[in-house]
């Protein structure tokens, strides 16, 4: 767990990445699905932010709509920028030239998401050269170094093999070395050791720490496991039914969580060093459906300190302290 | 689709022997059609007045006989199997690329675009295309571009379909998205990710394709449309003995027994490539 020193000096400067007010919508069957309600959100410059939530929070359909993946009956309304710059609306042209190369992503599942017809060098090497023009000769050496940098061990050897031929873990290094090609300000990295074993769970997310030191850049980590993002992010953002919920610098928030549904959510983190119970904690309910409309706070039938205010007025995103945001009508004590 | 798909489907293939057995007898096929008539002093066009359709045999030059104006069959066969085989690979390979391109766009843009595009294939295919073949020979007169033109108008239609449904079933895969993320725009995905991943159901079936190219031609000469005099290719050779059928049996079998060959020899083969790719189980 690294505590950020330098949060507080950067914190100034203009975010990398500003997520404002964005909202996806799916019209699907005349029924109008809200997959994002509304999110608004900072990566400050170096930044490691982590955003947790359950599945269907929302959380992923937020960055791929900032990088405009979504599929084409998505609605986005709102605004991401990217240095500045408005991502939404953009021309494909120039989307295209920012991701990948300022800008770019590491998928959840390793095993599909590298072209299985292609070898791991020509792969790594096209970035470099679709996006910096370099001459194959050169990207392929960089090619290369990468290989070496995320340490995939026999690079020369693994250069030369198709994607099949390498296990889950070195896939996910091949993933990372290639969206590092071309030395992005941001990577965003929805879920990348969800699909793996434990042990190199660890090491990816040991790799992707490495990685940031030497080279300063923004991570954006999503995932459902908050111990995963605890390890490496300074911040983290709680994701709730398309909506933040809380969002706090990361010991703050496994310290003294303030939002009761960040609470069980760490609550229902698994461990080891506690004494073991018979039943694992869990939280009772569902989350709403993304097809209801919202009346009230989204977490209210499942919150142990509702009240009759949370079923009627949904509590805004609101500054508590010097560091803490929370969505909440009864927020808990530090 | 990736390289040891393809080389498990060459191993799959050498093991069944008889898509080796359809190669080898394809080869000796081509090696005839390209080198035989150089064994035979005869031409296409000499005509033969003292040996007019004469019966095959050894004693003379004119090894398969000749037909009714006295010309060679064992070149006019060989040389109508070269027109045969050249129709079939040039008008292939543009069906092929036509195909492709068209499927694989209309598959991956999808939406209202892949709507359109299969619109217009649904109402090509619904032409009625040997109307379309004799009006073109009207308006433009006989060529070989028509024929060619007519083969491939045929041909790429289902390519498009086949192309189109593989790119659908790989258009929402990961890779597919990690290269747009990566910033790819459309046609870079379509030709580096897409078309390279739907190969190998799409050799398939252009082995397949190419019979059925050369049958539509055969069809569309023996119907006097395709392949003009004094050039043959194997349907009016096949047209031209069916009208002497009865007095000289020769002039018809020669062509027909290479053009059935070489049917057999296709379709077996697309057999084999069907079952060593096993596409079924890996589109």
């Amino acid at each position: 767990m690294s505590a950020a020193p330098t949060v507080a000096a950067t914190e100034r400067a203009p975010p990398i990445l500003r997520v404002d007010a964005l909202k996806v919508r799916y019209a699907l069957d005349g029924a109008e699905i809200a997959a994002v309600r509304e999110v608004s959100l900072d990566v400050a410059v170096g930044e490691c932010l982590g955003i947790v939530g359950e599945s269907g929070s929302g959380k992923s359909q937020m960055v791929l709509a900032a990088l405009g993946l979504l599929a084409s009956n998505a609605r986005t309304l709102g605004s991401a920028r990217f240095e500045g710059k408005e991502l939404l609306g953009l021309p494909l042209a120039a989307l295209n030239r920012i991701r990948g190369s300022k800008l770019s992503m590491v998928f959840q599942d390793p095993m599909t998401s590298l072209t299985p017809h292609l070898r791991i060098g020509v792969q790594l090497a096209e970035v470099l050269v679709h996006h910096a023009g370099a001459t194959w000769s050169h990207a392929q050496r960089a090619a290369l170094d990468m290989l070496e940098r995320v340490r995939v061990p026999d690079a020369r050897r693994r250069l030369r093999q198709y994607p099949h031929e390498l296990s889950g873990g070195m896939r996910q290094r091949v993933m990372i070395g290639m969206s590092l090609m071309c030395e992005p300000k941001l990577v965003i990295a929805d879920e990348p050791t969800s699909a793996l074993d434990a042990t190199v769970q660890a090491q990816i997310l040991a790799l992707l720490r490495e990685v940031r030191a030497q080279s300063g850049l923004s991570i954006v980590l999503i995932s459902h496991d908050l111990g995963a993002v605890a390890s490496l992010a300074e911040r983290i953002v709680v994701m709730y039914a398309g909506r933040v919920v809380e969002s706090a610098p990361t010991m703050e928030l496994l310290r003294a969580p303030r939002h009761p549904y960040t609470s069980l959510l760490i609550e229902c983190a698994p461990s080891l060093h506690r004494p073991r119970l018979d039943r694992m904690p869990s939280l009772l309910g569902l989350p709403p459906s993304p097809r209801d409309a919202e009346i009230g706070c989204a977490f209210a039938p499942r919150c142990p300190r509702v009240t009759d205010r949370c079923r009627v007025q949904r509590p805004p995103l609101r500054r508590i302290d010097e560091v803490a945001e929370v969505a909440c009508h009864h927020p808990l004590a530090p | 689709m990736s390289a040891t798909l393809w080389r498990g489907a060459a191993e799959r293939l050498r093991a069944n022997s008889a898509a080796v057995a359809a190669i080898w007898l394809l080869a000796i096929l081509v090696l005839l059609a390209l080198a035989a008539p150089a064994l035979n002093p005869n031409s296409v066009e000499t005509l033969d007045w003292s040996r007019v359709a004469y019966a095959p045999g050894m004693a003379h030059a004119h090894w398969f006989g000749t037909d009714r104006l006295g010309r060679d069959l064992f070149v006019r066969t060989f040389e109508g199997a070269r027109t045969s085989m050249a129709v079939g690979l040039v008008a292939g390979a543009v069906s092929l690329s036509l195909g492709l391109g068209f499927g694989a766009i209309a598959g991956y843009v999808g939406g209202r675009t892949d709507y359109l595009m299969m619109r217009i294939i649904e109402i090509l295919s619904g032409l009625p295309l040997v109307f379309f073949v004799i009006f073109l020979t009207v308006v433009i007169g006989r060529n070989s571009y028509v024929l060619y033109a007519s083969v491939v108008a045929v041909g790429w239609l289902t390519m498009a379909r086949i192309v189109r449904g593989q790119t659908l079933s790989i258009r929402r895969r990961e890779f597919i998205e990690a290269a747009v993320a990566g910033g790819a725009g459309p046609v870079r995905v379509i030709w580096k990710h897409v078309v390279p991943n739907v190969l190998g159901p799409v050799a398939v079936y252009a082995t397949l394709m190419v019979p059925q190219i050369i049958l539509f031609e055969s069809f569309l000469s023996f119907l006097g449309l395709g392949t003009q005099e004094p050039h043959a290719s194997l349907g009016t050779l096949i047209a031209e003995g069916a009208g002497e059928m009865e007095a000289a049996p020769w002039i018809l079998l020669a062509p027909g027994i290479f053009l059935a060959l070489l049917l057999v020899s296709l379709n077996v083969l697309g057999d084999g490539l069907r079952d060593a790719f096993d596409v079924r189980e890996t589109a």
